[in-house]
């Protein structure tokens, strides 16, 4: 629980962030919340030479309606998600998985930018974000680019990310009829299996259907059976069939003590039903 | 002034006094051992093994002592130069073990080497460059397979890695050898049996987790040759004994401190290790060293509790009559034994009668050596893991005869008339109303109603359990001839100038509340405010002998040597004061303490103030005949039997279909640990038991894998219950004074974590009944319970 040295500062904005990390190379890494980058340099399993705390910077942080999509800073903490009314009015879903993220001091700290660019397994944040096909923005030395979110997660703790870019904020086009299901691991919270569903509902139909899964899997990503499975079925009475299998369709299944293989693909199921349930029920 | 014109002060024993530790607790004003910071103190880092079993091929330190910063670095060859093999507190042999491996590792986190280095972060780098080279041996995980032809062996003469071998107890035993002689009750009880239950448990491995590591300081002063050592530690007495020993000085040349401890929970009995290298690099260094256990190390390095398989029979008649109970213990207690090791599991075997009349109980228990970390104490100490066997196994009794299990149990108690009771297992259960207790618990869950809304969650589809589990426990520990340390307990009460009172105990608090209820009970003694009082522990300098705090004794032993001393120092005082009203001739007899003055019984106009004669004791003049100057006295009090406190506990438990994720819905508590000083530390000494038991029926388990690593090693996957984890308890008290001290008090600090284990496992099981389910391990994970119910459903409905 002792890291090695580390040098520390605190950029003033993004432009110096991006500096600093030009400066630093491979040895430089960014710091928010700090929640997973700590713990893993405690444990050593990460030895940082130079940390850049971009935590403070104003200019990432907040949840803005930007015409008529939402905008979420890098920096925002999961606490802000979940007590934003904005959220809360028009992407309930993200609020609602925010505010199942571990427990009140890691969702005090612990930020949306920080969830993404780490990529845990179990992260809930990802799925949310892939379900309601987020746009990822990142910013490097040579300019800004956007990555949808479900290309951004590329297997356990990988990420579309270059060294000297910085993840700036999310955007998506709110959706309503969205929700989050997951089974917590009891001693982590992080999900074992995490369930997002996006739906487009007409007359209690689903038209169209975006479902992605964490916590299961390397990293998160969409189910497509299941996306396509819930399309055209009438909701929530057909979610159970639309579902079922929802997690044997996975190539890689992450097994430990806390659940098994068989157990996560069932769970996956589970979690998928519930999530397709709440969010049917929203219209 | 007299007395009439003075406000009375109210009675505080039975009273719900606030705690007057927390306030400087919770401002952050308390001082724990990491708070202290000596001049020139240097910081310890221990290098350990990451692995399992392996013989040291080659080990070096030079990189490591070449860094700046660095002041020493040893390897355990060099510090077994300086140090021995530990002591330990029990009777059973033992393998030697050093602080720090000499030559071979037998648990993963096992120190090998020990650096001294001016912070902590350059004497944990300096740790990590050690050079280590081992020559790995299998790791021994399984304790059945530990014992079979080929296992690989921990320790030279101890084959098959058996630590005790077949130790027998109860009926037909030979308490001397621990051999069976007699078999002819238990086989005809087997014989004479309608019905038999048998099944084989585990009481899982759990993490302590105190919520303050583990830390030392240790000061060496080389020109007085004496040390002084602050430890977070539950008996710093012990400590000085042994600290004394390690370094071949006499307790005469020892301190040991414990300043605030935060939490111990039984592994902070021990004495480690690290605290004997503590002291041995200050006195090699010349200068003060201090060491703080991380996280990390508190899992991988402190004391485990429990871990004990039982294989348990109980033979009975369709009436529900229990005849007999046998019970095969096999004990997992990793690498080594440390101070109470051995002791533990034989405990458990004490405890196979339970609150029972069973008229044939036996045991017969063996410990073995793996490659896990050392087992010691934890919350309970034996009794959880005997109670959870016995409780459970009836349980299934119940339901294999269609009883109510509240029936059964009532059937089978031991009388209250019967008491004091002596057991089948060697022990003399000092009081009890079992059925007042059943009763209470009954009318407090609604029992009957509580059966309806299972059955009626039942019709619903939900899948719900209701359970009981009725416990005692051997507590206040006590008599000398049963625990290894001493059974006794000192104290001392002065009254000093001005009439302020300072007491010591020997009972080193670590979260008790002993400042408050020993306050509580001088404040009545004497009759002055409890602001008045202080209670003083944990500091051999200060507290002139102790035992400490473990076996929930601080009340039942403590607490009654406070009480002899008061009685002492207040008969003094009261010839003092009976010196300073010779005019009225009052006897000292005939004086009593009354809201801070001593007065004649039934003439309050006749007094003096508390003060006042306080004051004469220590300026006497004229000296009264036959007296000493001084108000201090003390006293040693030695029980003539533990206490034997017991309750019953109720649950109601609902598991999720889908996930098989159990939920506590309903826990109601009827403890009776006899008289009670202060109701509001007993509930919050329930409150932490509960939710220490419950954390082990649902929640908590330590787990390696096959080669010994451990997997549980963080909170990330160590569970530990949290407070949304558990319902609003439901407590109620029944009052059964135990005889064997002048308080009537028996201990509650373990009691909530005993019941509470069976008692939610047995709900849980309740639930999965219609689903075939007779028994399921704990904790209760949920995979294990989904499969439960998912393999019943894949099966059409067939168990």
């Amino acid at each position: 629980m002792i890291p090695t040295a580390f040098r520390y500062r605190r950029a003033g904005s993004v432009a110096e962030a991006l500096a600093l990390l030009r400066e630093g190379g491979p040895g430089a890494k960014l710091l928010a919340g700090g929640h997973s980058l700590i713990p893993m340099m405690k444990q050593r399993l990460a030895e940082p030479e130079l940390l850049i705390d971009i935590g403070g910077l104003l200019e990432l942080c907040g949840v803005h309606a930007v015409g008529d999509a939402i905008e979420v800073g890098a920096t925002t903490t999961h606490a802000d998600l979940a007590a934003s009314a904005l959220l809360r009015e028009r992407a309930p879903i993200l609020a609602e998985a925010a505010a199942e993220i571990g427990d009140a001091q890691v969702r005090n700290r612990g930020t949306i930018g920080g969830s993404l660019a780490h990529a845990d397994p179990g992260a809930d944040l990802p799925a949310v974000l892939i379900a309601l096909d987020a746009a990822i923005s990142i910013t490097g030395a040579d300019g800004s680019r956007t990555v949808p979110a479900a290309d951004f997660f590329r297997d356990i703790l990988t990420v579309d990310l270059e060294d000297g870019e910085i993840l700036t904020d999310v955007s998506f086009r709110p959706v309503r009829s969205a929700a989050y299901a997951k089974l917590p691991q009891r001693a982590s919270r992080f999900a074992l299996a995490g369930v997002a569903v996006a739906l487009e509902m007409e007359d209690g139909v689903c038209r169209a259907a975006r479902v992605a899964v964490t916590g299961a899997a390397s990293h998160a990503q969409r189910l497509p059976a299941v996306e396509s499975a819930l399309v055209g079925a009438r909701l929530p009475e057909g979610a159970a069939a639309a579902c079922e299998g929802a997690g044997d369709a996975l190539d890689f299944v992450n097994a430990d003590l806390h659940g098994s293989e068989e157990y996560r693909r069932a769970m996956v199921a589970v979690m998928a039903r519930r999530a397709v349930e709440s969010a049917a029920a929203r219209g | 002034m007299t007395s009439a014109n003075a406000p009375l002060l109210p009675k505080l024993i039975g009273e719900r006094v606030k705690r007057r530790e927390d306030p400087r607790l919770i401002r952050g004003l308390a001082t724990y051992v990491d708070d202290l910071k000596l001049p020139g103190m240097l910081h310890l880092a221990f290098r350990r093994a990451d692995i399992a079993h392996g013989v040291i091929r080659r080990i070096d330190v030079s990189a490591a002592a070449a860094m700046e910063g660095v002041e020493l670095a040893l390897t355990g060859a060099e510090l077994a130069e300086h140090l021995g093999p530990m002591p330990i507190g029990t009777p059973f042999p033992a393998p030697d073990h050093y602080s720090v491996a000499v030559d071979r590792v037998r648990y993963v986190g096992e120190p090998v080497a020990v650096v001294a280095a001016a912070d902590r972060y350059l004497a944990r780098d300096a740790a990590d460059a050690i050079e280590v080279e081992y020559d790995e041996l299998p790791a021994v995980v399984d304790p059945e397979a530990a014992m079979a032809d080929g296992s690989a062996t921990l320790h030279e003469g101890f084959a098959r890695n058996v630590a005790v071998g077949g130790y027998q107890g109860g009926t037909g035993v030979n308490a001397e050898t621990a051999q069976a002689e007699d078999d002819s009750a238990m086989d005809a009880a087997f014989a004479e049996a309608d019905v038999v239950i048998s099944q084989c448990m585990l009481n899982q491995r759990l993490a302590p987790n105190a919520m303050e590591p583990r830390g030392v300081v240790a000061r060496y002063e080389a020109g007085s040759d004496y040390l002084t050592i602050w430890s977070a530690t539950q008996n710093p007495h012990i400590l000085r004994t042994l600290a004394a020993g390690m370094l071949g000085l006499g307790e005469h040349q020892v301190r040991a401190i414990a300043p605030e401890v935060g939490g111990g929970f039984g592994c902070k009995i021990n004495i480690y290790g690290e605290e004997y290298a503590a002291a041995a690099l200050s006195r090699l260094t010349g200068a003060p060293v201090k060491w703080i256990e991380d996280r990390t190390e508190a899992f991988l390095a402190t004391t485990h509790g429990r871990d004990i398989l039982g294989d348990v029979e109980i033979a009975a008649k369709r009436d529900g009559t229990i005849l007999a109970l046998r019970a095969q213990l096999l004990a997992d207690i990793g690498a080594y034994e440390v101070l109470l090791t051995a002791l533990i599991p034989t405990l458990t075997g004490m405890m196979m009668n339970g609150v029972y009349r069973i008229p044939v109980v036996r045991h017969e228990l063996t410990e073995v050596f793996t490659n896990k970390t050392p087992t010691d104490a934890y919350r309970g100490a034996g009794r959880p893991e005997g109670l959870y066997f016995v409780e459970r196994a009836v349980d299934m009794l119940a339901r294999e005869l269609d009883m109510d299990p509240a029936e059964l149990r009532r059937r089978n108690f031991i009388p209250a008339a019967e008491f004091p009771f002596p057991t089948q297992s060697g022990l003399v259960y000092d009081s009890g109303d079992y059925e007042a207790a059943l009763d209470t618990a009954l009318a407090a869950a609604d029992w009957e109603s509580l059966k309806a809304e299972r059955d009626a969650a039942r019709a619903e589809g939900r899948i719900v359990g209701v359970g009981m589990a009725f416990y005692v426990e051997v507590c206040g520990l006590g008599p000398s001839s049963v625990v290894p340390t001493g059974g006794w307990e000192h104290s001392g009460v002065t009254i000093e100038r001005g009439g302020k009172v300072t007491a010591t105990t020997g009972a080193s608090p670590h979260g008790q509340g002993n400042e408050t209820t020993f306050a509580q009970m001088l404040a009545d003694h004497f009759s002055v405010p409890i602001g008045d009082i202080a209670i003083l522990h944990g500091d051999t300098g200060v507290v002139k002998q102790g035992i400490g705090t473990f076996g929930s004794r601080s009340q039942a032993v403590g607490g009654a040597a406070l009480m002899l001393a008061a009685g002492r120092a207040g008969d003094k005082m009261k010839r003092f004061a009976a010196a300073l009203m010779a005019d009225h001739e009052a006897s000292p007899d005939d004086l009593v303490f009354e809201s801070g003055r001593i007065q004649v019984a039934g003439a309050p106009e006749v007094s003096r103030s508390f003060a006042e004669v306080a004051d004469f004791a220590y300026v006497p003049v004229p000296l009264p005949a036959g007296l000493e100057p001084g108000l201090s006295e003390e006293a040693f009090f030695e029980p003539e039997n533990n206490t034997y406190p017991f309750g019953c506990h109720i649950s109601m438990v609902e598991i999720d279909r889908d996930t098989g994720e159990p939920r506590l819905l309903r826990l109601i508590a009827v403890d009776d640990c006899g008289n009670v000083i202060n109701p509001l530390i007993v509930e919050g000494q329930v409150h932490g038991g509960l939710a220490q038991g419950i954390g082990q029926a649902m929640f908590e388990e330590v787990v390696y894998d096959e080669d010994g690593q451990p997997l549980t090693a963080s909170f990330m996957d160590y569970v530990m219950p949290r407070a949304a984890d558990l319902p609003a308890f439901e407590l109620e008290r029944t009052v059964t004074p135990t005889p064997v001290n002048p308080l009537g008090a028996k201990g509650v600090g373990e009691a909530g974590t005993i019941g509470s284990s069976p008692c939610v496992v047995n709900a849980a099981v309740d639930a999965l009944a219609p689903f075939g389910v007779r028994h399921v391990d704990m904790p209760l994970r949920p995979e294990r319970l989904w499969r439960l119910i998912h393999d019943r459903d894949q099966n059409g409905g067939q168990p």
